[in-house]
C-alpha cells in the first residue's frame, strides 16, 4: 500500500523538531501542519510575511488582509508576527528558516530540483520557490514517486527547467524516504507494505540500499 | 508637511505611456485598487510593472491587461490570470519572471542606494543565464540589480498627512520596498489622518518614502482562495 498525500504528510511531520521555523509550500507540503508531534513546537513562516501562521479562519471569520502564500484565508497563532517580503525572504536567504518542505515535477540524485515550468505550457513563475531552497539548510521533497503515466520522477538529471541546483535533502514520496548522499539517493524507510523491489523499480536515478530498509512507523 | 492630494485621479498626475510603475501587493492582498482604476480611466499605455503578480481578471492589474495596455510584466508569479496566459503565449506581452525574495530586494535596493547585490537564489537556473556569478564562502551568487521605477503605487492601511504609513496584516507585503523605490511614491490609505495621530513608535514606512497621499474611495478588497475550517 502506497501512501496518500496525508501519509506523506504525517511522516514529515515526524522530521520536525523543537524550535524551528519551518516554511511550508502549497499543495501536500501545508497538510503537514495538521500532524506535528505532541511535545514539538514549531513556527511556520509564509513567505509573504507571516511567523506563526495559524489554521483556517472559522466562517464568517475570514479577512482579506490575512492570506498565506497560496492566497488562502488563514489565521494568527500567539506570538505570531508580521512583515514585509524583504524582511520575509531576508529571514529564509539568512538561513533563519530551518526547514522547507515543498513538492517537485522532478528530482535529480545530485539533490537539483525542477518544479517551476514547464516548456511549452503555461509557465506561472517560480514564486519563492528559487530563494527557498537556494538558502535553506533542510529541504526536504514531498512529492510521488511516479508520474500519471508511470513514469519516474527521481532521475539521474532533471530534463525541466530547474529550480535549484544540489540543494534536496530528503524526499518523501508515496512509496518511500529518500536521502540525497554523494552515491546517489540512499533508501532510509518503504512505506508501509511496499517492497525494496517496488521502490527500485520506481526509481531511475542511482539508488543505494545498504542492509534491512525498515517500514515508516505512522 | 502635507502631501495630501484629493483623489486617486489626482494622485496619478504624471504617469504617462511607456513608464516604469510598481505595484504592491500580493495577489490583490494589500493592492492599491483606486490608484489602479484610475490609471484605467486614462489613456496610458505601453507601461513596465513590476508586482508580484498579475492581478486577476477584472480587478487590479486586470483592468490594464484586458486593454493590453501592459507592455511588459516583471512578476514572481502569474499563475492566477488567464488573459495574462493568453497574452504571453500569443507573444503580445512580454514577461520577466523573477525569483520572489530577488524581486523584493531589487525594489529595497533601489530604494536604499545600493545599485547591485548578489543572492544564491536562481543560480544554476535559467534566471542566471547572462549573469556574473560569484562564489562567497564556498557559495555561487549571481549579481542581481536594483529596480527603477518612474512611480510606486502602494496600498496602507493608515497613513497621515505627511506620508508615514501603517499597514495591516499580510497587506504589508511588498508596499513599504516598493514605496522606498518609486521616484515619486503614491501611497493610498483606507483612513488618512492627522499628523498627531499616528504613534511615531508604529510606523512601518516614514512620510520621506511618500509624495502623495490620498484616501480611496471605497475598497474591495476580494479574497482569491477563500478557506474556512468548520466549528467543532
Amino acid at each position: 500500500m502506497s501512501l496518500d498525500k496525508e501519509g506523506i504528510a504525517k511522516r514529515i511531520a515526524q522530521d520536525l523538531r523543537d524550535g524551528w521555523y519551518v516554511n511550508l509550500g502549497i499543495g501536500i507540503p501545508t497538510l503537514v501542519a495538521n500532524y506535528v508531534p505532541d511535545g514539538i513546537g514549531v513556527e511556520f513562516q509564509s513567505e509573504n510575511g507571516i511567523l506563526g501562521m495559524g489554521p483556517f479562519p472559522y466562517e464568517g471569520e475570514e479577512d482579506p488582509d490575512m492570506i498565506n502564500a497560496g492566497k488562502q484565508t488563514v489565521t494568527l497563532l500567539p506570538g505570531a508576527s508580521l512583515f514585509d517580503s524583504a524582511m520575509s525572504f531576508a529571514m529564509i536567504r539568512g538561513q533563519h528558516v530551518q526547514l522547507t518542505v515543498l513538492g517537485a515535477m522532478e528530482v535529480s540524485d545530485t539533490g537539483d530540483i525542477a518544479n517551476w515550468k514547464i516548456p511549452g505550457a503555461m509557465v506561472k513563475g517560480m514564486g519563492g520557490a528559487m530563494d527557498l531552497v537556494a538558502s535553506a539548510k533542510n529541504i526536504i521533497v514531498a512529492m510521488m514517486h511516479t508520474n500519471k503515466k508511470g513514469e519516474s520522477k527521481v532521475l539521474p538529471k532533471c530534463t525541466l527547467p530547474l529550480t535549484g541546483v544540489s540543494c534536496v535533502n530528503r524526499i518523501v514520496s508515496n512509496l518511500a524516504v529518500l536521502d540525497v548522499t554523494p552515491d546517489g539517493f540512499k533508501l532510509i524507510e518503504r512505506a508501509p507494505g511496499v517492497s525494496v523491489e517496488e521502490v527500485r523499480n520506481a526509481t531511475a536515478g542511482r539508488l543505494v540500499i545498504d542492509g534491512d530498509i525498515p517500514e515508516m512507523a505512522l | 508637511m502635507d502631501k495630501v492630494v484629493t483623489n486617486a485621479k489626482q494622485a496619478i498626475e504624471g504617469i504617462e505611456s511607456g513608464m516604469t510603475l510598481m505595484i504592491g501587493g500580493f495577489g490583490v492582498c494589500g493592492l492599491p485598487e483606486n490608484a489602479i482604476a484610475a490609471l484605467a480611466e486614462t489613456d496610458v499605455r505601453d507601461v513596465t510593472c513590476i508586482s508580484n503578480n498579475a492581478g486577476v481578471g477584472d480587478f487590479g492589474l486586470g483592468l490594464l491587461l484586458k486593454d493590453k495596455r501592459i507592455k511588459k510584466m516583471i512578476a514572481s508569479y502569474v499563475g492566477e490570470n488567464d488573459e495574462f496566459e493568453r497574452q504571453m503565449l500569443s507573444g503580445e506581452l512580454e514577461v520577466d519572471l523573477i525569483p520572489q525574495g530577488t524581486l523584493a530586494e531589487r525594489c529595497r535596493a533601489a530604494g536604499a542606494g545600493i545599485p547591485a547585490f548578489f543572492t544564491p537564489a536562481g543560480y544554476g537556473t535559467e534566471v542566471a543565464e547572462g549573469k556574473e556569478v560569484r562564489v562567497f564562502n564556498g557559495k555561487p551568487h549571481i549579481l542581481e540589480q536594483a529596480f527603477s521605477a518612474d512611480f510606486a503605487l502602494v496600498k496602507a492601511w493608515r497613513g497621515d498627512r505627511a506620508g508615514n504609513l501603517i499597514f495591516k496584516g499580510t497587506a504589508r507585503n511588498f508596499n513599504p520596498v516598493m514605496a522606498m523605490a518609486g521616484k515619486i511614491t503614491v501611497a493610498e490609505v483606507e483612513e488618512l489622518v492627522d499628523n498627531t495621530e499616528l504613534d511615531p513608535n508604529a510606523i512601518h514606512t516614514p512620510g520621506i518614502f511618500v509624495q502623495r497621499i490620498f484616501q480611496g474611495e471605497k475598497y474591495i478588497k476580494p479574497i482569491e482562495q477563500r478557506t474556512v475550517r468548520v466549528r467543532a
